[in-house]
């Protein structure tokens, strides 16, 4: 945490957890995609179901999805934006489970076909925590850059990867590493001090059991 | 480094360091965040032409898109003008202020989360004023928003800052101690009186529900943005005056945790308790959906 997570986010009202958050939740499934997003599913629980026509918190989305930043007046015309723009984005309400009152749960599918699952939750002034990407529990803010390295489950793969970014001077806040089951597809995701530069993505990239490298900056 | 978990780590950080509390959050975060104080201080008041501007814009703003809230800063503007207001220049001039940041926030306005976008108002309202009738420079403000910064992490950290975990006190309340610091910061006082104001401002806003009608972030949070930027001057007031809070601001922050998971979920921005309950906000809610 930090000065401009309470002074601040400049955004697009009215409500800092239900459009400025929600608009964050979006825009990660848009950058770990890295294409624009065609169609998307979208499920909303809580008091974001209660009350999201009132917050805007589906024009908050659907601007995210399309990549707008929390501050993007455009927001305020999303819907149309989306609609001329001949996008499939639908907003849900439903039982996302044992979660916080703001999540959402969103579907999406990039131009190529390629898709991506986020359950995220605004957790208030603006802030997140990503919970789950692809079915796979996770649990990162966004407060610092962000490495998810999708990766096979053997032994050295975590190693490899700290390895590089040792080596490049980059320091690791905060690191997990989850599984689907024992040798089957795995995730790190590692919060740095510094930003990763396209270098050392793909550096990790070429490294044997790593599949994808997306790297997330949210600050 | 500063952890802030604790007020009393940044009165005594701040007293050992001989600083204020903003001197002390700014050199702090240009560490944490790996980045110049010049840098830094250039954000903020970035953010601060921000603050200003929702002022201007929100005294020009029409309705709200729902239709249920607008122009009521500029019907205090002109009474204030009018030489009607009952409180002094400051005081109504603040009440102006968050009633327009709040208003141009409801009218999905570009505003700066303080913490959040329901209680946007109440510490521009409260610092814009205090330097504009003081005749403060503006290095002051802004340099007096990393002190409202580190309060706020402080209640972000051991509690919470958001309505749907701990009711409108963990908002308006929150903004509102947060601008008690900062104005006692502005106005020379010293970190132990900052962190009085605080306390004290966030003891008054104890059990503050959030029921928005509708859900919508206007009734009556438009309103509770004026109420907190006055209950900052009262918590400043008395603290630049050396009156104490019998409870330390950390304690007075747990028991806001405390309280805030005390209160049925009906009450957390849920819109189903409350206000959001009345039969008035019940039918300006069917009304809203039908057309909606």
């Amino acid at each position: 945490m930090h000065v401009f997570d309470v002074i601040g986010p400049v955004m697009v009202g009215p409500s800092s957890s239900h459009t400025a958050g929600a608009v964050r939740i979006a825009r990660v499934a848009r950058i770990i995609l890295q294409e624009e997003i065609k169609k998307a599913k979208v499920i909303l629980h809580g008091s974001f179901a209660e009350t999201y026509m009132g917050h805007g918190t589906d024009r908050a989305i659907i601007g995210g999805l399309m990549g707008f930043s929390t501050d993007d007046i455009r927001i305020r015309d999303s819907i149309k934006i989306a609609e001329e723009a001949g996008k499939e984005f639908n907003i849900e309400t439903g039982f996302l489970g044992d979660v916080h009152p703001n999540t959402v749960l969103i579907e999406a599918e990039g131009m190529s076909g390629r898709v991506v699952s986020v359950l995220g939750s605004s957790i208030g002034g603006g802030n997140i925590a990503i919970k789950k990407i692809n079915g796979v529990e996770v649990d990162f803010s966004g407060r610092y850059h962000i490495l998810i390295i999708e990766h096979k489950d053997r032994p050295g793969a975590v190693a490899v990867v700290t390895g590089i970014l040792g080596r490049n001077n980059t320091n690791i806040a905060i690191m997990k590493v989850y599984r689907s089951y024992k040798g089957g597809k795995a995730i790190m995701v590692i919060e740095t001090d510094q930003s990763v530069d396209e270098g050392i993505i793909n550096e990790i990239k070429g490294q044997p059991n790593i599949l994808d490298v997306t790297s997330i900056n949210l600050i | 480094m500063i952890t802030y978990k604790s007020v009393q780590e940044l009165v005594d950080k701040a007293l050992e360091a001989g600083k204020s509390i903003s001197e002390l959050v700014l050199s702090d975060q240009s560490l944490q965040l790996e980045t110049t104080e010049e840098d830094l201080y250039r954000k903020m008041e970035e953010n601060f032409e921000v603050m200003k501007q929702s002022i201007e814009e929100g005294l020009k703003c029409g309705r709200s898109p729902s239709g249920l809230s607008g122009g009521a800063a500029q019907k205090l503007r002109f009474a204030v003008n009018a030489g009607q207001n009952i409180g002094g220049r400051i005081f109504s001039e603040t009440l102006v202020k968050a009633l327009a940041v709040a208003e141009y926030n409801a009218s999905t306005g570009k505003i700066v989360a303080a913490p959040t976008a329901g209680s946007c108002g109440i510490i521009p309202a409260v610092l814009v004023t205090i330097t504009e009738e003081k005749g403060l420079s503006e290095d002051s403000v802004v340099k007096s928003l990393f002190a409202a910064a580190g309060i706020g992490m402080v209640i972000a950290n051991r509690a919470s800052i958001s309505g749907a975990e701990g009711g409108c006190q963990a908002e308006c309340g929150s903004a509102s101690a947060m601008a008690a610091a900062a104005a006692v910061e502005l106005l020379g006082g010293s970190p132990y009186q900052a962190a009085n104001a605080c306390a004290i401002a966030l003891k008054n806003t104890l059990g503050l529900v959030c029921d928005p009608v509708a859900g919508l972030v206007e009734i009556p949070c438009i309103k509770r943005n004026a109420m907190g930027a006055a209950n900052a001057l009262v918590a400043a007031e008395l603290a630049l005056a050396g009156i104490e809070s019998a409870i330390p601001a950390d304690e007075v922050i747990d028991a806001m945790k405390s309280v805030g998971e005390l209160m049925p979920e009906s009450l957390k921005e849920t819109a189903k308790g409350g206000l959001a309950a009345t039969p008035s906000a019940k039918r300006i809610a069917r009304q809203l959906f039908k057309n909606g």
